[in-house]
Order: C-alpha cells, then sequence, then structure tokens
C-alpha cells in the first residue's frame, strides 16, 4: 500500500513536471480520473457475507446450486458460518459442491495487495479430502487464480492459510473465494457429507516468507513443438510455495499471470501473460519464469522441428456425417473435449496447430468428449470415425460410446456404455492411424439416439493427437 | 553499505530519542526503584565485521570437526565446522557463516563456529548481535556465551548463557536460556519469545542480553522480554566470572532434529556486528 502511494507520488510528481516543462496549455489531471483505488477489505465472511454486495454466490455448472447456505448453529468464532451440504452423487441438482463467490458489481474490486494470505477455519461432517479451496476466481479472465488442493478436513476446526502467491497483482480482484468438492467413493457412487468455513478473510500474516515458485513441477521438461502451435502452461503445474509461520512449507496452485515467462528465443516461442506459448517456427526455445523477482524451477524446452504432419482430410460428404471435431465438417455442439474428471490425470483438449483445430491429450488415462446437452442420435450412423497420432510406443486404445438413454441424463438406470478395443497392431508410432471402426463392434450397444459421451482411454498411449471425430453412415 | 549507514543513523536516532526519553523519566518523577536499570553504554568490544576475509583473528577462534569427543559437540550434531570460506567468510559488512550440504570427512553437513576463548572475555555488561538465519528444519544457528573457566570447573559449572537460540522449523520462535550446575542440559533456565507479524529469518534482528551481578535480561530489538534471577536457578548462581562469545549454525542434533528433504541448502547465518558494552 504504501509502496504503491510512493508509485502514484512519484507519477504525480513527473506528471507535474511534464505540465510545467510543456508549458501551460496542458490540462491537468481532473480529479474524476484520480486514480482508482479499491478497498482494501480483507474480511469475506465472518457471521455473514461482509461487503461482498448482493449477488455475491455463483455456483459452477452441473454443481447443486443450493449447496452452500449459511448456517447459525455453527460456527467458529461468533454466531454463524458457511455450511456446503456436498450431494450424493445421484443428486438430481448435481452431483458435486463448487462455486465462486465474487464481490458485486461489473468494475468493482478490492485492493489486496496488503495481504499476503487467504485465512479460514473449516470442519467437516467427517474426516475428508476436499478438492480445492482458493481464490482468484471472477469468472471473467480468471488471471488470479490460486488454490490450495487436497485440502483435508478433520471434525474440529483447524485453520488454513492459503498465501498469496504474489499480493502485488491483486490491485482489483473480485474473486474472494472458492472451492470444488465432490462426495467420497467410488467415482458415480459418491456419498455426500457437509463441510463448514468459518471466519473467512484476507490477512496480512507477516510470517509467509522464503517463496520458492516452480513451473512444470519444477522439472525441466523437453517436448517436441509444432510452430503455428499453442500451449497453455495454465495446465503445466505452476505452484508457489511459502514457509508460513509455523515452519510448514505450504504450496498453492498459481495461474499463469503471477509469473513473468521468459523465451530464450522469442523467433521460435513466446509466451503472453496469460501463459499460452505461441510456437512460430522451427528451432529450439526454452521457457523459464520468474515470480516476484524470485526465479521458478523448472524449465520447458520445446523441439519445433518441421511442420506438423496433419491427418488425411476427409472424404464423406456432410450430409453423411455427425462431426464431434474437424474442420472439414460443422460440428454438433460439444460441452467439453476434456472435462478434467476427478480420477483422470489427462491434460489437454482442442489446440491450435497452423491455423488447424487438433486434439492434443497428455498424460492421458482416459478422458471424455461429452455432448450431454445436446444428445447425439446416430440411429443412421453406422461408422465412427477419428485419426489418432502419437509418438509413444503402440498400445491398445479403447473407444466407448455411452448412450445417456430415454432419461436423457447421464445415470438413472437407463444408459448404456460399451466399449471397443483398437488393437495395438492398428497403430504405428508418428503416423497417423486413420481409424473407422463399425458400430456394431460396439456390441451390446442398442440405443444409439440419445448419445452423452465418447470416452477415450489407454494405459501406453498417453499423449496424443486426435483429428476428425465424426460418426458416418 | 547504504542500507547499514540508514540503520546506523537510525540507532543513533532511536538511542538519542531513548536517552531523552530516559532523561525525561529521570527528572519528572523518579519513583522506579525496583527495577534494575543498567547504563551499559561503554564499547569494550565491537565487531562490525568490516575487513573482507577470515574473521578478525585478533577476537576469533575458529573451532573446526565434530567436537572434542566427535560426538556432533556433545549434541548428536551433524556437522563438521571447517576453517573453509565456503562456510565461514567476512564479506560485505557481514559475517557469514554457510552450511552445506556436503560429503566432508564423514560428515553430510559442513557448517562454521567461531569463538573468543581467552580473546574476547567479559564479567558483566550488555552483549548484543545483529543476526539474519536460515530457516528450514534442522537448521540451529546460535549467539552464546560460555564461562571462561571451563577447562578448570567443566560444563555445567562453567556457566552457559544463549542469548540467541533458534531452530529453522519454528522460524517466529527465540529461546534465551542459562545453564548452570542443577539446570543444564534439557532442564536449563529459558524462556521462548514469539515474534508476531514477522520472522528471525527475512530480515535482521537484535539478539542482546544485559548481564549484571543478580540478573540476566534478555531482550529483542526493542522488547525486553525475560529477566533471569539467582532465584530462577535451581542450583548455584554462576555467573560471576568472565564469559566469551561463541558464534555457530549446527546442522541437526538433538534440538533441532535432523534436515528434511524440504531443508534448503546451502543456507548462511549473517552477523552484521557484534557489541559489547559495560
Amino acid at each position: 500500500m504504501k509502496n504503491r502511494n510512493y508509485i502514484y507520488v512519484k507519477i504525480i510528481m513527473l506528471s507535474g513536471l511534464l505540465g510545467i516543462s510543456t508549458v501551460s496549455c496542458e490540462r491537468d489531471y481532473s480529479e474524476d480520473v484520480a486514480f482508482a483505488t479499491f478497498p482494501a477489505i480483507g474480511e469475506i465472511f465472518n457471521d455473514t457475507p461482509v461487503a461482498m454486495g448482493s449477488d455475491f454466490y455463483f455456483p459452477y455448472d452441473g454443481s447443486k446450486p443450493t449447496a452452500w447456505s449459511v448456517d447459525n448453529n455453527v460456527s467458529y468464532m461468533g454466531s454463524a458460518s458457511m455450511r456446503v451440504d456436498v450431494p450424493n452423487a445421484n443428486d438430481p441438482e448435481g452431483n458435486y459442491a463448487g462455486a465462486i463467490f465474487r464481490v458485486d458489481g461489473e468494475g468493482s474490486g478490492r485492493d489486496l495487495s496488503g495481504f499476503d494470505a487467504l485465512t479460514f477455519y473449516a470442519k467437516a461432517s467427517q474426516a475428508v479430502t476436499i478438492g480445492e479451496i482458493g481464490f482468484g476466481e471472477d469468472f471473467g479472465e480468471n488471471k488470479y487464480v490460486a488454490n490450495l488442493t487436497n485440502v483435508d478436513l478433520t471434525t474440529n476446526w483447524t485453520q488454513f492459510i492459503i498465501p498469496i502467491p504474489d499480493p502485488s497483482k491483486l490491485i482489483q480482484e473480485r474473486g474472494m473465494l472458492r472451492y470444488a468438492a465432490a462426495g467420497i467413493g467410488e467415482p458415480g457412487f459418491e456419498t455426500g457429507y457437509t463441510f463448514w468455513i468459518d471466519e473467512v478473510k484476507f490477512e496480512k500474516l507477516g510470517t509467509i516468507a522464503q517463496p520458492k515458485p516452480a513451473i512444470l513441477g519444477g522439472e525441466d521438461v523437453e517436448e517436441q513443438g509444432f510452430s503455428g502451435s499453442a500451449i497453455d502452461l495454465a495446465g503445466r503445474n505452476l505452484t508457489q510455495t511459502y514457509n508460513l509461520g509455523s515452519g510448514i512449507n505450504q504450496t498453492v496452485t498459481a495461474a499463469p499471470s503471477y509469473f513473468n515467462f521468459v523465451s530464450s528465443d522469442i523467433e521460435v516461442a513466446r509466451v503472453n501473460e496469460l501463459g499460452i506459448v505461441s510456437i512460430l517456427k522451427e528451432g529450439s526455445a526454452t521457457i523459464t519464469a520468474t515470480l516476484d523477482g524470485v526465479k521458478a524451477t523448472g524449465s520447458l524446452t520445446l523441439q519445433v522441428g518441421e511442420d506438423f504432419e496433419f491427418a488425411p482430410d476427409p472424404t464423406l460428404p456432410q450430409s453423411d456425417v455427425i462431426s464431434i471435431f474437424s474442420n472439414a465438417y460443422t460440428d454438433v455442439l460439444v460441452d467439453t473435449y476434456n472435462p478434467y474428471w476427478d480420477t483422470s490425470t489427462t491434460q489437454g483438449e482442442q489446440t491450435v496447430i497452423s491455423g488447424q483445430d487438433i486434439l492434443h491429450y497428455t498424460s492421458l488415462n482416459y478422458v471424455a468428449i461429452l455432448t450431454a446437452t445436446e444428445l447425439i442420435d446416430a440411429t443412421d450412423m453406422t461408422h465412427i470415425h477419428f485419426d489418432l497420432l502419437t509418438a509413444d510406443a503402440p498400445a491398445n486404445f479403447i473407444v466407448k460410446i455411452k448412450d445417456f438413454g430415454d432419461d436423457g441424463v447421464d445415470g438413472g438406470g437407463d444408459d448404456q456404455e460399451v466399449a471397443y478395443t483398437v488393437p495395438s497392431s492398428q497403430i504405428t508410432s508418428d503416423e497417423w492411424a486413420v481409424l473407422d471402426i463399425p458400430l456394431s463392434n460396439f456390441v451390446g450397444l442398442t440405443n444409439k439416439s440419445n448419445i452423452g459421451s465418447i470416452i477415450f482411454e489407454s494405459v501406453g498411449i498417453n499423449d496424443l493427437y486426435i483429428d476428425n471425430v465424426y460418426y458416418h453412415k | 553499505m547504504n542500507k547499514r549507514n540508514t540503520y546506523k543513523i537510525k540507532t543513533a536516532l532511536s538511542s538519542a530519542i531513548m536517552f531523552a526519553l530516559g532523561l525525561l523519566l529521570m527528572t519528572s518523577c523518579d519513583l522506579d526503584t525496583t527495577q534494575t536499570v543498567a547504563k551499559l553504554s561503554t564499547l569494550v568490544m565491537q565487531d562490525e565485521f568490516d575487513t573482507n576475509g577470515a574473521p578478525n583473528p585478533e577476537y576469533w577462534n575458529i573451532d573446526e570437526g565434530t567436537g572434542p569427543n566427535n560426538d556432533g559437540w556433545g549434541n548428536g550434531e551433524l556437522q563438521h565446522y571447517t576453517n573453509r570460506t565456503s562456510n565461514l567468510t567476512v564479506q560485505n559488512g557481514y559475517l557469514l557463516i554457510t552450511a552445506q550440504k556436503e560429503d566432508y570427512q564423514g560428515s553430510a553437513y559442513t557448517s562454521a563456529k567461531i569463538q573468543t576463548k581467552t580473546k574476547v572475555e567479559h564479567t558483566y555488561g550488555r552483549f548484543e548481535a545483529r543476526i539474519r538465519v536460515p530457516y528450514g528444519q534442522g537448521m540451529w544457528p546460535a549467539f552464546w556465551l560460555l564461562g571462561n573457566d571451563i577447562d578448570e570447573v567443566t560444563w555445567p559449572q562453567c556457566g552457559e548463557i544463549d542469548i540467541m537460540e533458534y531452530t529453522g522449523d519454528k522460524p517466529t520462535i527465540l529461546h534465551g536460556s542459562v545453564h548452570g550446575p542443577g539446570y543444564s542440559g534439557g532442564n536449563p533456565v529459558t524462556k521462548t519469545y514469539e515474534l508476531m507479524s514477522d520472522r528471525f529469518d527475512t530480515g535482521f534482528h537484535i539478539f542482546g542480553i544485559e548481564w549484571g551481578p543478580d540478573y540476566i535480561n534478555y531482550y529483542v530489538d526493542d522488547v525486553l522480554y525475560n529477566q533471569i534471577t539467582p532465584d530462577d536457578a535451581e542450583g548455584e548462581w554462576v555467573f560471576d566470572h568472565p564469559f566469551y562469545i561463541i558464534i555457530n549454525l549446527a546442522v541437526g542434533g538433538t534440538f533441532p532434529g535432523p534436515p528434511s528433504e524440504e531443508t534448503v541448502f546451502p543456507q548462511t547465518m549473517l552477523v552484521d556486528y557484534i557489541r559489547v558494552y559495560k
């Protein structure tokens, strides 16, 4: 706070000097354009939400919107706490609890640069691990998201400290709190529980120190790149670690905009402030980063070779296909090419290489392409087609088609999910496998009028490109 | 250099202010006769560490090895103390003691320890140092005094005054202790002090004692946090003869426990100055 004021004073003084030296016809800044400052309010919830405005709770799509409430019977301090009832997997209103708490009002925000951590107390109805708790998500640019992941709650109140990766960035932040929590148990059969959060606030603890930022999980990673393609560093394990007053090293995930990325050769690859690496031409470039002046461990070296070779262009007329992903056709509405399910390690989804759309998955165990909003009727179709390119050694590759049944929803007892395994013999490293699979190979898939997802799964093939995904007759 | 100068000016100013306040208090109503106020303002020794290289041999001896009994200096410490520049040097106005993780003569870590035995020994006075300590599990820096009769009467009869002890796993906690006959080892007269909204490893702090015939006052920066008197000691009060100064950075040992995977090496303990007043 002090620093910034000081800088402003300097700016004002400098502009004053300018004014003098460029004579008097220059207009002064009017009072109205005084440099905007935002309230430095730390409190988010004590017994009620604090200074959040009236419209501040935004549940995620697919989460149970009524999961959050104020509990006037339970509190760490005072009379109330925030209560989150994580639903069972079969809850028709949503199968997890997740939301952001955003300061109300377009153009509003808080100046959090004088704080160093988000702190709160939390407990749960049973010992449980919450997926993510953090801040910085505003459903706008989400520039400064930071999260604790896999947060262990017990039945006793415990204080949690989420260090701000670089407080100086947060001079106008609307995203005060976010969380995502699923039930406990086997995927698809999770049972719910309740957790409570109280005394939520940004604080200046003064004991957050010894920053150790990292990108790429602190590893020096080398990979192949293609000119005209882009890599989003947001999915590449960016973290900040601080030593807390307790002596514990606390790691938080940090959005790319907290970092300052540097490319060793900006002719080959450059990175923007949102962490998007644009690969421009053949050569080699190493991406490194600093966070608030501290060098991050880890790097990404891109070996950009000759131009990317695309899969053969499809030849069937549009009228014979239902296209899920192809530049050759008009695609149907797809909800997502990677839902980032909890137990999925798969990173990546659609990306662009040399102006062409392509799916690029890394660390694949399984991934789904969802068409749940507008289910696909493939009754008249005879085949599913996709093209696959990998540098990995050939391995079996499983394709699953899931029909949601007459009720049109995932679950509900009338779903059909049928797998077909593409044998490794049909895949050759570094060559496009053009796969055209008769739907009759999906034995038992009798309903094809409400297809909600296609799932790709493999043990041996983890880094791959997929293109031209469509049903055809 | 600039910073240090500024700091010195600040200290000078604050001393002046404190002095003025003292005067004010004394002239207005001098009722407070119960508390022992030391007027320890005559410098009898100071090392500002202004000459680059090895520590000034006029003041300092360098202890090397793993202790006279090769038992980690009696505490199971893991480091081998050396006199190498990589462990011990004076640079740019600071004494630097650096703990390294390296295989060295059977030890997994190296560091340094210096002391003033026979060179700087005083009875009573104000001993203070301005120090920035490392952090992390297993780091154990200390600024302490030992009775100079240790070779005749042995420890703990000689007495030990720990002005600053700190373990890197608790970066906000300072320990100040005395050891003597009947109150030593795991049972000293001790007090911990917790720094609020700050840490000992992120900036310099002043650690000191004011030692008189029947008291030892402990302070950090401008906070007096403990007074130990003969009444506190469960044994003979042995703090009545010359003591010498020790500064060291231990790694591991019974007090802090061993370093963890997360402990950062190398790390340096920085000492800006050591001053003794009478």
